[in-house]
């Protein structure tokens, strides 16, 4: 039941200093089948992090998400945005971009005004929303497929335009749910440095859900792993690898260690979850 | 990996999705207007064949040459009664449209109206509507009229329950991600929710125009307007009557014709609406 710190950053006195993006405070969800998906859960999101989140399916995880971006309330215990304007709903509206799963566009609209929708929804006109829409296709590749549909892409270029339309209102936090669960190697690895760019370019704090050991040490600065019945965080760990990751990193001796300890935390937590 | 290695080798992998148009061999077009059209022919043929050959007399079988003299020969009673017979048709879907599309709108909206409104749904729709045609020509004011919400009534279903379930139908990530962004009902309900029931209502516009008008003919059959207000319906009865048989014929091919007009007019609209984004309305190409 116990966090257990796998790695302390250097400097933690500064800590405080940071601006937190978002923290969830003894957050419970019980859905309406009795089903008790989150029990206590905390989680302080610091600006500029890179937080994977890992765990054992069924641990909560998608639900941790969705509740951080105001998808159903929680049961007990707080989401607080200390550096963002709420809305009436509660909500730090446009702060948050969240990539689901599944690419989830409308497949009636070009992929231009799959991207132009979050602007939409805010009344800014197609004119005025032109080159930050075009920008953000650029920046994962796909300007010259502003024009077509999402059934005429691939699996990861749909994905890619999930991206673009995510970061379309500069989010201060974005929320990623196994966005990459789907595609090949290849495409992953292609997706996860597209990620990684808009990371550095953008200072965005990203929370990525993910299965893959791997795919957490290459991407995050921190990780946390957490574990199933209840679902709460188990271990988190900051990762003080250096920022530049290519395909050196990936055979680097830090990224094998890093892969090492997730892997062992990941095995405490699904032990943990079953002998309860 | 620099950031524009990333960019440039996109290539590589998921760009090659092609530009080209997809087009069917000269000879497949040629084949596909040219057969269907020649056994048509074929079967006109036959019939004219079969009539001359076993000298069937007209009051019993008109062959075409028959029913083409009578198409001329009785064009000043019949196409006025076509102009009626497609009025009540066109303006019974227009109104299904309207009260259709509308009424599904408000049921999505509001739970509470959904749920008064099942059971009368239930009562109307289980009825046979042509059935209640007699109680209706009682209080409508004219025949017309009558014939109006008959078949009014029979193609306003489809599109109402066609329609509701394409506004319920929506992909609820799609509904997640409306929400997450802010958007007020109206914007989810015109951006999401009438985009993605499109499908739906295009499946329920083509049965309501094929209902409205096999409606409007059942209609009058029970109704039995005259005069100046007769469709092609009473003229069919009235050709029945009076063992005119050339006519009885023509006015079949009228009505087939605007049954063809109303099917083709549906399909294009679906099809222009569809055809780059929904399953059904796209060649497979794989
Ligand atoms: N809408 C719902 N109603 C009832 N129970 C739910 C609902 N959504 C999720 N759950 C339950 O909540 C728990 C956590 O689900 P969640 O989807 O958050 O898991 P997850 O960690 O994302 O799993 P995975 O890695 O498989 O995606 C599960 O036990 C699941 O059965
Ligand atoms: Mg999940």
């Amino acid at each position: 039941m116990t966090d257990i710190a796998v790695s302390t950053i250097p400097g933690a006195a500064s800590e405080a200093v940071r601006r937190s993006v978002v923290s969830m405070r003894d957050v419970s969800k019980v859905f309406s089948n009795g089903t008790l998906a989150l029990k206590g859960m905390t989680l302080d999101v610091q600006a500029g992090e890179f937080i994977s989140l890992l765990g054992p399916s069924g641990c909560g995880k998608s639900t941790a998400l969705r509740i951080i971006a105001g998808l159903g309330a929680p049961s007990s215990g707080s989401i607080d945005w200390p550096s963002s304007k709420i809305n009436s709903k509660g909500l730090p509206e446009g702060d948050v971009g969240f990539v689901f799963q599944d690419p989830t566009l409308m497949p009636w609209a070009t992929v231009f005004d799959n991207v132009y929708l979050p602007l939409k929804l805010r009344g800014v006109t197609r004119a005025a929303a032109r080159e930050a829409v075009m920008d953000n296709l650029a920046a994962v590749g796909l300007a010259d497929f502003a024009r077509s549909f999402p059934r005429e892409l691939s699996g990861g270029m749909r994905m890619r335009v999930s991206i673009a339309r995510a970061m379309v209102t500069r989010p201060k936090l974005l929320l990623m749910d196994e966005p990459f669960a789907a595609l090949d190697e290849i495409t992953r690895q292609k997706l996860n440095d597209d990620v990684l760019r808009l990371w550095q370019q953008h200072g965005v704090t990203v929370i990525f859900v993910t299965h893959s050991v791997y795919e957490s040490a290459y991407l995050s600065s921190r990780i946390v792993v957490m574990r199933a019945r209840p679902g709460q965080v188990f271990a988190d760990m900051k990762i003080s690898q250096p920022a530049g990751r290519d395909n050196a990193y990936r055979v680097s001796e830090g990224y094998r260690q890093t892969c090492q300890d997730v892997s062992d935390a990941l095995q405490r937590a699904i032990g943990a979850g079953e002998t309860h | 990996m620099s950031q524009t290695m990333t960019t440039d080798s996109e290539a590589g992998t998921d760009s090659a999705a092609g530009v080209v148009l997809p087009r069917t061999p000269n000879r497949e077009k040629i084949m596909q207007v040219v057969i269907p059209i020649s056994a048509l022919l074929l079967a006109i043929l036959g019939w004219h064949l079969l009539v001359t050959i076993n000298q069937i007399p007209r009051y019993i079988l008109p062959g075409p040459v028959d029913v083409a003299v009578a198409l001329f020969t009785d064009s000043s009673t019949l196409w006025p009664a076509m102009l009626v017979t497609i009025r009540i048709t066109l303006m019974a879907l227009a109104l299904a449209l309207i009260g259709g599309v509308g009424l599904a709108i408000l049921l999505v909206q509001s739970r509470l109206l959904e749920l008064a409104l099942f059971p009368f749904a239930v009562v109307l729709q289980v009825t046979p509507i042509i059935a209640i045609a007699p109680l209706l020509l009682i209080y409508a004011p004219d025949t017309q009229t009558a014939l109006l919400i008959c078949a009014f009534l029979v193609a306003f279903f489809p599109i109402l329950s066609n329609m509701a379930q394409g506004l319920k139908s929506v992909d609820h990530n799609l509904l997640n991600l409306f929400e997450l962004y802010g958007a007020s009902g109206w914007q989810t309900l015109l951006f999401l929710k009438i985009p993605a029931a499109m499908p739906y209502f295009m499946a329920g516009l083509r049965i309501g125009g094929g209902l409205a008008l096999i409606a409007a003919v059942v209609a009058e059959f029970a109704a039995g307007s005259a005069g100046q207000g007769a469709g092609l319906a009473f003229r069919l009865i009235e050709s029945q009557y009076r063992m005119n048989l050339p006519r009885m014929f023509v006015c079949l091919i009228m009505l087939c014709g605007i049954g063809i007009s109303i099917f083709g007019l549906t399909s294009l609209i679906s099809w222009l609406t569809l055809h780059r984004w929904h399953e059904s309305a796209i060649r497979r190409e794989n």
